[in-house]
């Protein structure tokens, strides 16, 4: 926590300590903001290229701020000091699992068993993504060959997909997560609202592809052609031909963004109606 | 506010015209989207605006990325076939460099911009550029080859020759260069329809900044509903500077109640179509993407 004390110093972040939310529709108050109420985040790193933490730590000074009033990072090999897998109420896991290499087997389940929500972060966490193309070989450990992703090993609680995971995605995940857990019934009922898709998400399975467009979205008869697949796409495997897509399945990384990001996956009116109020409500939790 | 289950939230309903001529000549009806869009860009409260353009082929949209006046205005008029606005979305902020990005684009795509900002997946700094949203009144659309099939063989015209297209009164009509004008009953155009569209629960763009159509405001004119804060600042801001001319819309005909009532013909008969996807077999439901 030193490191992110002298971030907060040097970028100003201690004079908005006392700054209470006031635009919060459904209010936060200054009690529940107390140290003792502040929810115990992790970030569990398996075999992922970090991308997923640079991530989150895009979100600048959001990510102070939630640091500052919402949660506190118990573990997290780059900016916590923590040896050991703590009790934490939200386990962020970056990273598919190498099932040759032991350490990270017994990580994902301690992780589990100490966390009451684990949060599938990124593509390779959620649906393996880039290292399901391993096959081993590589110095100094080649028989590190087969990557799974974590929800083929443990129970997940909810997927942020993406090839990264956008910061705004993980923002509100971490804001939802600590009005679920720490706020008062009305901002349970908004978190658990907003929260459910993602869950969803990752009860539906552990492998995402270009395919699931074809399999779940036009073979079902629910394509509308609006191109947000393509704008997903973090290789530009998709084009829209005729208005429809079509994906380059030799570039496809199989990280399942495209999916998620359809409106017809998902969409989920009671939370997308109040787009306006939920757009500030988060602004002023981050303010 | 106003809070209708079928015309979704909005602030106030109005009728309305551009004052800008050179918008009006190739408007579909009042000239709203474009002129708001100019009006944005102008104005800085946009850097560019995704619209739908000409694509390859004889009235294909293709949606690119309008930085100019002279832009937005080629996109003028309706293109009765698909335009995948938010293809663009994310580029728009990257590749094209915007810091406030205007989308332009129909019911379900101002769905997906709201999706895109609440659950950004891959969608990096999209959430905070999505700076003006116009939607556009949508029953339906159709694929290119379904639009040559009424045009080329109901119609009987060349696409190549065709001036404008539009629905209205029960038909599709076809203006010709010429002269031409030929019509036929919507009714035998529904076949070709996009199948994605029959589970589409919004008709008047609920969840734009702005939405707008022709639907209940008289020839050359549109029903624009303002909907949001920002939609409601800007449209303010170019009612003050003379860029429309409105009418209240309890005023004109046939008004707001022919707009409640396709909208509740086309909201009730997808909810339907979404209800009986749920026993679509035997013992088999086909996906509920509301679910």
């Amino acid at each position: 926590m030193e490191l992110l004390n002298s971030i907060k110093k040097t970028m100003g972040g201690e004079a908005k300590l006392a700054q209470v939310v006031t635009e919060i529709k459904v209010e936060a108050t200054k009690e529940i903001k107390s140290v003792a109420n502040k929810i115990k985040l992790g970030h569990v790193h398996l075999s992922g290229c970090t991308g997923c933490l640079v991530s989150m730590a895009d979100n600048n000074l959001g990510l102070i701020k939630i640091l500052d009033d919402y949660a506190d990072l118990v573990y997290g090999l780059t900016l916590a000091d923590v040896r050991h897998i703590p009790e934490m109420d939200v386990a962020l896991v970056e990273g598919s699992v190498c099932l040759q290499d032991h350490e990270s087997v017994e990580d994902i389940k301690e992780t589990r068993r100490k966390s009451k929500i684990v949060v599938a972060l990124g593509s390779c966490s959620s649906y393996g993504n880039i290292t399901r193309f391993s096959r081993g070989g590589q110095h100094n450990q080649p028989q590190h060959e087969s990557f799974l992703p974590i929800g083929d090993l443990i129970d997940v609680d909810i997927y942020i997909p993406g090839c990264p995971p956008s910061p705004e995605l993980i923002r509100n995940v971490a804001v939802m997560a600590y009005l679920l857990l720490e706020g008062n019934e009305d901002q349970k009922a908004l978190a658990g609202k907003y929260l459910k898709p993602l869950m969803d998400l990752a009860k539906r399975g552990t492998s995402g592809c270009f395919c699931d467009l074809m399999t779940d979205v036009i073979n079902q008869g629910l394509c509308m052609g609006c191109g947000t697949c393509a704008a997903s796409c973090p290789v530009r495997a998709i084009t829209l031909e005729f208005g429809k897509p079509q994906g380059e399945r030799d570039l496809c990384i199989k990280c399942g963004s495209c999916y998620g990001a359809c409106p017809r996956s998902f969409f989920n009116f009671d939370v997308m109606e109040e787009f306006e109020n939920i757009n500030e409500i988060i602004a002023g939790a981050l303010k | 506010m106003i809070e209708d289950p079928y015309l979704g939230k909005y602030i106030t309903c109005v009728s309305a015209r551009s004052t800008d001529k050179e918008i009006l000549k190739k408007a579909q009806d009042g000239g709203i989207a474009t002129t708001l869009m100019v009006y944005a860009l102008e104005q800085g409260i946009i850097d560019g605006t995704i619209v739908a353009g000409e694509g390859d082929r004889p009235w294909e949209p293709r949606p690119f990325v309008a930085m100019s006046r002279e832009d937005i205005l080629k996109a003028r008029g309706t293109k009765y076939s698909i335009s995948p606005q938010i293809s663009w979305l994310k580029e728009a902020t990257r590749s094209f460099g915007l810091d406030k990005v205007g989308v332009t684009g129909v019911c379900c795509q101002m769905q997906a911009v709201r999706k895109a900002q609440l659950y950004p997946i891959n969608m990096r700094d999209v959430p905070g550029k999505v700076a003006f949203t116009v939607g556009l009144f949508c029953m339906e659309n159709f694929p290119y080859k379904s639009l040559q099939t009424i045009v080329e063989d109901h119609a009987a015209q060349s696409l190549n020759s065709v001036k404008r297209m539009d629905i209205g009164k029960g038909k599709f009509w076809v203006y010709t260069e010429r002269g031409n004008v030929t019509s036929l009953p919507i009714k035998a155009t529904h076949k070709y329809e996009q199948p994605g569209c029959h589970v589409c629960l919004d008709y008047v763009s609920n969840l734009a900044d702005i939405s707008t159509g022709s639907v209940g405001s008289p020839d050359g004119w549109s029903t624009v509903f303002i909907r949001t804060k920002k939609g409601n600042e800007i449209w303010s801001k170019a009612v003050a500077a003379g860029l429309f001319e409105t009418k209240p819309i309890e005023d004109v005909k046939p008004g707001l109640d022919l707009v409640t009532k396709l909208a509740k013909e086309k909201i009730d008969k997808n909810r339907k179509t979404v209800e009986e996807r749920k026993t679509f077999g035997v013992n088999k439901a086909l996906r509920d993407p509301y679910a």
